[in-house]
């Protein structure tokens, strides 16, 4: 395919698209699929025939559009009428009421307006608009493009300049500036180069990676072609958790695409540019997302970090440079290139440009995947997009960061999301999970639980985190069974602060927080807990009771 | 000579072999420059039945096994200033924290040292103090000040630590906390 | 490695080393000692035990001496108060996390862990130890592993991959489950392609592989990788 086939194949799908008058996009992710979003796509794609508006309406099926909670979503363009929890039977009725006499059911409709209101969605921008088993939707969207105009008409160099330009940070976690790196991979010896997509998503809770790629496939896909041009990478890799089939499905169909088309693979776009992509399952392991990790598991060794220097950029992938990405990070750089990295960093703060993607759990009325620009308050968050507290309950905390994150109190709500602010309260950007939690949690099971978590995921392979975890664990133990002291505090502080600084990687530097944040901000419970071995929440101690 | 005024010393043996004691007595010539300082108030090698009130320091060898020796080592806690752990058993468990690793250790270890090692009509006594759960070190039970461990720790450690305290200073245990 | 000169400091001395040499052979080179368990000359690095972690002047950060390169105009600091307390930190954590009990271990007297410990000034363990009981293998002709000492630093596994070549041992597990096992976690004595070299025996720095009825003092040789490598490369 040439450049010029794939502006012509844009206009064709995007005509195609538009001959519809209506649009029913059914969401099938992993949200929606248990509340059998396949019989209702089936349904509705019976119940158009059965009405013969076949010419006038498509339905399609799609990605995920945010509100996870109430599914089987249905989205009605044009409009974007969200209707939230559809069955079979109410597909007929929606097609005769929305589609034939053109009046949406409003009793139907999602009703939180604010969920909506206070999100940018560029990352997810084409999630719940396309159907991701279809590689022309996402080319009638403009999809593609950007890796056109960097084949045409960008040196490697003017691609990286524009992603420097547009100060994107990896949404990984650790918020690396997304162009040095690249500077950093494009500058180092060594042939062939590698680039890796990490979609080894194993936060609980979290579930952001896993919502874009089986929304936008060809997003992340386009991404990660785009930094191969740049940092003149020839082979990638999608190192994606096992546990998520039906990303993994959904990206196999779009590479399978792709490559037919000719977007990746050899000569693409008829340039004499080459890129293949494969993809690598994780075999479970939590710590296998952490980047030296992934690169022992690619190699098929046991998936634990190594120590940096050296840095994969200059020896990864056997011991070749490498450039190892989020797929969130990835997504962002086709609309960076089409607007231009100017664009991209007026969206934000000036320190951290763009939006970013964050899982809304706990204790909330409206939990779902939302985008927000850097910056958004965590009280719009809860309270605007999240709609509060279920039941009236009072809020106690909220956990950013995923199991290694930090419990913030109710005095850091109005903090702004972003990579400095977070880190200065003890909390981390992380994978992008945030959980709510209301005043009938307790903070020191909330700890106890996220270290639990991090104790069983640990590789083992340093000190800190193989012993110190464990010992964080048995002290927690020691103090649900009654048997806590008061020096238990301070050993919990030393401990935590020790396998913060001393440990190898990621994991283990993060992974006391939960801890190190609910003794500053929630002591009083730590030491209602000791001293009168009592739980306010009710959480605590009820084996002792009974038993 | 005026027995009122020295610091009033003790030493305990819980659970272990006494062989932290014989290392006490070790220091040889230097016990007599010891002796001098202080007054002797309780131990093994003493006659005295009951642990007394207001001890300045006292070393206690041994973990702690038995309810008796629980008692003991929390009467010996509360009256006395500085409380050493002297020699492995009483700082890790050492050889006597080893039943430890036995599944159902109480039974097991009585069933092991009155029944299958006797001679002659084993049978598991109920008269001796009851064995706890598990043997653990005195930090676990009660707060300790300082700590001299060894398998038996040397004589000149002993004397070292003796020596700092009685001059009033803290013993710098850097080179000097060999186990085993 | 290049043969760039690099000059640094560490604890305020003027040192000279190479470029891509690392802090901990710097130090070493000039008689300054930074503890480490896991590390062994000869063999690849780890950066698992973290007793060799140092300040640099101008980062919050600590850094591992064994892994880190020496960069010009480097400050290094490897005996701050800070270092001292995380070192005994350390020890603690490893002495709580299997049964290490020093009189009744054959390497009593031959021990890397026991001698940092006295060093270190570890007069008392703040954690409580753990007591279950991990595998003892003693089906090999001599050679015993008895992973209740084990402290997983894995010189055993790379000496055995690294310098005799044959990779009978590694890891399973992970976390505080983690293990080291014999083949695909086999007994030792049906182990088809161990070598009886005794080089896992030779590096162990505690007293989880020796030989058995040999002294252990006559068992160990921490410089067999070093001298391997050295005799390959003349």
């Amino acid at each position: 395919m040439k450049p010029i086939d794939l502006v012509k194949l844009a206009e064709r799908d995007l005509d195609l698209r538009r001959s519809y008058k209506y649009r029913i996009n059914v969401c099938c992710s992993s949200g929606c699929l248990p509340f059998g979003a396949e019989d209702v796509l089936k349904a509705f794609e019976q119940a158009i025939k059965e009405y013969g508006v076949e010419k006038d309406c498509k339905v399609a099926r799609t990605g995920c559009v945010g509100t996870c909670s109430v599914g089987p979503a249905v989205v009605v363009e044009p409009g974007d009428y969200l209707y939230q929890s559809v069955t079979p039977e109410n597909a007929r009725e929606i097609v005769k009421e929305h589609i034939i006499k053109g009046t949406p059911i409003k009793s139907m409709l999602y009703r939180n307006e604010s969920f909506f209101k206070k999100q940018r969605r560029l990352i997810l921008r084409n999630a719940g608009k396309i159907d991701p088993y279809n590689i022309e939707d996402y080319i009638a969207m403009g999809g593609y493009s950007a890796l056109m105009k960097c084949l045409t008409s960008m040196t490697p160099k003017a691609v990286i300049d524009e992603v420097m330009a547009s100060g994107l940070r990896g949404r990984g976690g650790a918020g690396f500036l997304t162009g040095q790196k690249w500077t950093f991979v494009a500058r180092a010896s060594g042939n062939p180069k590698y680039i890796i997509a990490n979609l080894d998503e194993g936060d609980p809770g979290v579930f952001a990676n896993r919502t874009l790629a089986e929304a936008d496939p060809h997003a992340i896909i386009e991404g990660m072609l785009i930094a191969a041009y740049a940092i003149g990478a020839e082979k990638g890799y999608i190192y994606i958790r096992a546990e998520y089939p039906l990303a993994i499905t959904t990206l196999k169909k779009a590479l399978d695409q792709a490559n037919s088309l000719n977007l990746v693979g050899e000569n693409i776009l008829e340039t004499s540019f080459n890129f293949s992509i494969d993809l690598r399952l994780g075999a479970g392991a939590f710590v296998a997302g952490e980047e030296t990790a992934i690169l022992a598991s690619i190699e098929g060794q046991r998936a634990t970090p190594r120590p940096r220097p050296p840095y994969p950029a200059t020896s990864g992938l056997w011991g070749k440079p490498t450039l190892i990405q989020n797929v969130e990070t990835l997504a962002n750089i086709p609309i960076i290139i089409n607007n231009g990295g100017a664009w991209f960093a007026g969206i934000g703060t000036p320190k951290c440009s763009g939006t970013k993607c964050f899982s809304l759990t706990g204790k909330i009325n409206s939990p779902g995947l939302i985008e927000v620009p850097m910056g958004t308050t965590l009280r719009e968050v809860v309270y605007e997009i999240g709609n509060g507290i279920p039941n009236n309950r009072k809020f106690k905390a909220v956990l950013v960061g995923g199991p290694s994150g930090g419990c913030l109190p109710e005095e850091q709500i109005d903090l702004p999301i972003d990579y400095e602010s977070l880190t200065k309260v003890g909390a981390i950007m992380g994978s992008g999970g945030i959980v709510v939690i209301d005043d009938q949690s307790c903070m020191v099971d909330t700890a106890k639980f996220f270290t639990d978590f991090c104790v069983d995921e640990s590789c083992g392979k340093c000190v800190p985190c193989r012993v110190g975890l464990t010992k964080i664990k048995e002290i927690f133990e020691r103090i649900m069974r009654g048997e806590g002291r008061m020096e238990d505090m301070n050993l919990l502080e030393e401990l935590g602060n020790y396998i913060r600084e001393a440990s190898l990687c990621g994991l283990g530097q993060t992974a006391p927080n939960p801890v190190l944040t609910t003794l500053r901000y929630f002591k009083n419970e730590y030491v209602e807990h000791i001293s009168q071995k009592k739980c306010s929440a009710g959480k605590c101690f009820q084996k002792n009771e009974e038993g | 000579m005026n027995l009122e005024n020295k610091p009033r010393v003790a030493t305990v043996w819980l659970s272990g072999c006494s062989g932290c004691h014989m290392s006490f007595l070790d220091q040889d010539e230097r016990l007599i420059n010891i002796a001098a300082k202080v007054q002797f108030v309780y131990s093994p090698i003493m006659d005295v039945k009951v642990f007394p009130e207001n001890v300045d320091v006292t070393l206690v060898e041994g973990a702690v096994a038995n309810e008796e020796q629980l008692e003991l080592l929390k009467q010996v806690r509360e009256r006395t200033k500085i409380l050493i752990s002297l020699g492995d058993c009483a700082v890790t468990g050492n050889v006597t924290g080893l039943r430890n690793t036995v599944q159902n250790s109480v039974e097991s270890t009585l069933k092991k040292a009155f029944i299958e090692t006797a001679d002659v009509n084993g049978q598991i006594p109920n008269e001796v103090p009851k064995i706890l759960k598990q043997t653990v070190p005195l930090h676990e039970i009660v707060k300790v000040d300082y700590y001299i461990p060894g398998c038996p720790p040397s004589a000149d450690t002993i004397n070292y630590v003796l020596t700092e305290l009685l001059a009033g200073r803290t013993p710098n245990m850097e080179n000097r906390s060999k186990y085993g | 490695m290049g043969i760039g000169v690099i000059k640094l400091k560490i604890n305020e001395q003027e040192v000279i080393s190479r470029e891509g040499d690392t802090i901990l052979k710097a130090a070493k080179e000039h008689g300054i000692t930074i503890p480490t368990l896991c590390d062994l000359d000869g063999l690849s690095n780890f950066g698992g035990c973290r007793l060799c972690l140092v300040e640099v002047k101008g980062s919050p950060k600590l850094f591992p001496a064994c892994t880190t390169p020496v960069s010009n105009g480097m400050e290094v600091i490897t005996d701050s108060e800070r270092l001292k307390k995380y070192r005994k930190m350390a020890i603690e954590l490893i002495l709580s996390e299997r049964i290490h009990v020093c009189s009744v271990c054959v390497a009593n007297n031959n021990c890397e862990l026991q001698d940092l410990a006295n060093k270190l000034g570890v007069d008392h363990v703040n954690f409580k130890r753990d007591w279950n009981t991990h595998d003892l293998d003693t089906t090999h002709e001599f050679l015993v592993i008895d992973r209740n000492r084990c402290i997983l630093c894995t010189r055993c596994i790379r000496v055995c991959d690294e310098v005799e070549g044959v990779h009978v041992l590694d890891l399973k597990n992970r976390g505080k489950d983690t293990e080291v096992i014999i083949d695909l976690d086999d007994q030792w004595g049906v182990s088809k392609i161990c070598t009886s070299c005794r080089k896992c025996a030779k590096v162990c720095p505690v007293g989880a592989i020796y030989v058995e009825g040999q002294p252990i003092s006559q068992t160990r040789d921490k410089k067999i990788a070093e001298f391997v490598l050295t005799r390959r490369q003349s």
